[in-house]
């Protein structure tokens, strides 16, 4: 014991209370902005981000409010600054305010998802097309990369798409949100985040390569030879101490054993 | 704002990022030697019981009401739990059935499409399945998670290894035939996603890439990029919206509905939009409606999705199942403490497992960065408030740095964008480059490691120990599999693991029962004379739904008219 660490005498109970207010928002708001909600005018902290200032200014969402860390694409949101031309996007958990904004959030986006089984396609350069025809109607705006909150490309995966390239339009695609603001604005009516969907579980199903291990441990499972360890497993639990001993010889011994590993794994196939 | 910034960061917390750039280089040189800061048994005991939110006094009480009475759970779950129900069942027709189903499905996140999926697949048909969630389809905590899912499928690896795994972290507190399913199941449930084409990181012959994840003894974290919750998600729920199971969104269930024979025979729905009720009468009920994070334990920030209000612990404790290790929860050592607009927000532990290392103020390492994450998370909470040796934020949130430029020069240039480009999207918004600059963290409110116990066909178990027929459940509402505390890479695959036994055994039930019983609420009338007899304030009524985070002033000064109701 205090081989790495010293013993600290303190009180947890003051400590959790500290942490409480550390994590409350500060009482006094020193900088201030205005905003538009819809039009209206609102007095809100700087420093907020736009869902934050929302509420803030006493509104409670239903729609438009879904994960708040900018992985979901509920809370698409469409704001010009006063005084400017200027079509922004953003996404309303990710955004600051800015004083000035006349906000609008999305609450829906009508836009229609192909359906398929995927078990019975087999992709050809044509593939994209046959289901989601309009993309051939990209008149390279680049409004919908525009648009695009994650700043992705989203016209030139279009462009791939419409030339059969499934990989390339996986890959620029894969950290697509589907907020639906590039549908919203697209002048020829194209559903990319829809046709995007498609291309990467094609990508995934039917362009990335297998793993062998993962089926060889797939046939040990079905075989039945792990139900005696579990069995095995179940009774050392009798046995607290012995349990615990064994999981952290695995524990400090498998981490040394891991990290000797060569990096071409394939070559062990069998070894063990 | 006045506040001065260089490249996201205010001059006085420049100085101290200074001393990291200081000591970076002999750390990178010595990143094998972190191995010998992992704490022994003993240690880890000293720094839990110290320095851990669970462990602190003055955060739990007993429950005073239903089969868990007696039991210490936190504050803010008691409170829900304790409360008047906000449904009154006199106002209910139930002779009037809306939805007249094989399955329902409580919940549209990635326990209920999964569940919904194996239904379909084990024969009952999409339009005798429905699933009823709160928010949107996929809005979820499923969507978020970012480091990546376990699976024990490398040849030195085995899934009894991955079993010793689990149980370490829980405490050696988990049911084993629950830990049995998990470790089990992963590797088929990695071939499933592998044959609906999600897209994992794999090598060029077609194995994964896989990584270390806090307190497990072999690298079996499978990822894809620092999108792993989302592009399962998102494959998911195409799959679901391919076979056109029926969704309906923001109606959220509000009670379960039993029967005159004491099973479980559906939910009453509720239109968060039109304020309408439905009833639904179902065959098989799945519950799946996630965790707790936006209750807001002990005052922590979160990083669950906006809808994580424990609903489902609620209305399946009024029906009379039984809760287990509700008393431990999961505080993520890596939430974002500053800027403060992403406060509590996920560092995926993935930044950790490709090389970054926790560091205080003046740049020393104190941990080793991958312990089970209580144990990482205590340490943090140590360095910050036992020994002061933390950066304090301009809005006065504490944090340690985690060194994130140290991947980049141990994983080459570039890695940072190639495997973690949510996180770097997501500080850039911000003006900060976590390429360049390290990144402040401190825990945060992240899972429920424990909820409504099931047995290993997904089952939910009664007061007595017995299992309802026609009742399930997956994913985080679910309890015993973790045991007190789960491990990275264990809740999608929770989530996968039991939303499909729990949809396979729905399907089952579908296939050989009639209709469930006479329906009745007779349970939520008689929970709520349970709560009588206790003083409970007549505003406190659950489930809540969604958290409220409206401004100060304007509830001050809110008023409802009698009119437009």
């Amino acid at each position: 014991m205090g081989k790495k660490i010293e013993i600290l005498d303190v009180d947890s109970k003051q400590i959790m209370d500290d942490i409480k207010k550390a994590a409350s928002p500060p009482e006094d708001v020193e900088h201030w902005v205005t905003i538009y909600v819809m039009g209206k005018p609102y007095r809100v902290p700087a420093g907020l981000t736009i869902m934050k200032a929302l509420e803030y200014a006493g509104y409670r969402f239903i729609r438009s409010s879904g994960c708040r860390a900018g992985f979901c694409g509920a809370c698409a949101t469409v704001y010009r600054k006063k005084g400017e031309y200027r079509f922004r996007t953003a996404l309303a958990c990710q955004t600051t305010v800015e004083d000035g904004m006349y906000l609008s959030q999305i609450p829906f986006v009508p836009a229609n998802k192909a359906t398929y089984d995927l078990d019975k396609i087999e992709p050809t350069p044509t593939t994209l097309l046959e289901y989601y025809p309009e993309i051939a109607r990209c008149v390279s705006c680049n409004t919908c990369t525009k648009a695009c909150p994650q700043e992705l490309d989203v016209m030139y995966y279009i462009q791939y798409a419409i030339r059969g390239d499934i990989k390339k339009v996986a890959e620029l695609s894969f950290d697509c949100i589907q907020c639906g603001l590039c549908s919203l604005r697209c002048p020829a009516e194209i559903q990319h985040y829809h046709m995007a969907q498609f291309a990467r579980r094609l990508y995934g199903k039917y362009y990335q390569p297998k793993s062998k291990w993962l089926a060889r441990r797939l046939k040990e499972i079905e075989s039945g030879m792990y139900e005696k360890p579990f069995e095995n497993l179940a009774k050392l639990r009798e046995n607290p101490e012995e349990f615990k001993s064994l999981y952290y010889k695995i524990l400090y011994e498998g981490r040394e054993k891991e990290e000797k590993l060569i990096e071409d794994p394939l070559e062990l196939m069998g070894e063990d | 704002m006045t506040l001065k910034l260089i490249d996201g960061y205010p001059e006085y917390m420049r100085e101290s990022i200074e001393m990291v750039e200081k000591t970076r280089d002999q750390r990178i040189k010595e990143k094998e030697k972190e191995k010998e800061l992992a704490l022994s048994d003993e240690e880890r005991e000293e720094v839990l019981s110290k320095f851990h939110p669970d462990y602190a006094p003055g955060g739990k009480r007993k429950l005073r009401v239903g089969v868990n009475q007696g039991e210490i759970v936190p504050n803010e779950v008691a409170d829900i739990l304790e409360a008047w129900p906000a449904l009154n069942p006199d106002e209910v027709d139930l002779n009037d059935i809306d939805y007249d189903v094989d399955v329902l499905v409580i919940g549209g996140g990635g326990a209920g499409t999964v569940a919904a999926l194996w239904a379909n697949y084990e024969g009952v048909p999409a339009e005798n399945i429905l699933i009823a969630t709160k928010l949107r389809h996929g809005d979820a905590n499923s969507m978020m998670a970012q480091g990546g899912i376990q699976a024990a499928d490398r040849p030195w690896d085995s899934p009894i290894i991955h079993y010793m795994d689990v149980l370490g972290g829980g405490h050696f507190a988990n049911k084993h035939e629950l830990v049995k399913a998990l470790t089990e199941d992963a590797p088929k449930i990695i071939k499933w996603h592998e044959e609906l084409g999600v897209m994992y990181d794999k090598d060029e012959k077609g194995n994964f890439i896989e990584r270390w994840g806090g307190g497990t003894s072999r690298r079996r974290m499978h990822s894809a990029k620092d999108y792993t919750g989302m592009e399962i998600m998102r494959v998911i729920r195409d799959e679901a919206r391919n076979r056109e199971i029926p969704v309906l969104e923001f109606s959220p269930a509000v009670e379960l509905i039993t029967t005159e024979d004491g099973e479980i025979g559906g939910a009453i729905l509720w239109n968060m939009e039109t304020k309408e009720y439905y009833v639904v009468r179902a065959k098989s009920t799945v519950l799946a409606t996630g965790g707790w994070g936006r209750l807001h334990i002990r005052g922590f920030p979160t990083t669950n999705h906006y809808g994580a209000t424990a609903d489902g612990l609620v209305m399946a404790y009024r029906a009379g199942a039984r809760l287990r290790d509700l008393e431990s929860v999961q505080y993520h050592p890596t939430g974002a403490a500053y800027p403060e607009q992403i406060v509590g927000l996920l560092i995926t532990e993935k930044v950790r497992t490709m090389g970054a290392t926790p560091v205080n103020k003046y740049g020393e390492r104190f941990v080793f960065p991958l312990e089970p994450r209580d144990v990482e998370a205590s340490m943090f909470i140590r360095e910050c408030f036992g020994k002061g040796n933390c950066v304090k934020t301009p809005t006065g949130m504490r944090g340690v740095w985690l060194d994130s430029p140290m991947i980049e020069e141990l994983q080459g240039e570039g890695a940072i964008r190639k495997n973690l480009d949510a996180m770097y999207r997501m500080y850039k918004r911000f003006g900060i480059d976590m390429t360049k600059d390290p990144i402040l963290v401190f825990p945060t409110l992240h899972y429920q490691n424990g909820g409504v116990e099931i047995n290993a066909n997904a089952q939910v178990l009664r007061g007595d120990g017995s299992p309802y027929p026609r009742f399930f459940a997956g994913g985080e509402v679910e309890g015993g599999v973790h045991g007190k505390n789960r491990l990275m890479g264990n809740s999608l695959l929770d989530y996968n693991v039991f939303g499909r036994r729990a949809g396979i055994s729905a399907a089952k039930v579908a296939r050989s029962t009639g209709k469930p019983g006479k329906l009745t609420l007779k349970h939520v009338k008689l929970f709520t004379e349970e709560v009588k007899k206790i003083n409970v304030p007549p505003e406190r009524r659950s489930p809540i739904l969604l958290p409220d985070y409206r401004g100060k002033r304007v509830l001050a000064r809110k008023i409802d008219l009698p009119v437009m109701q």
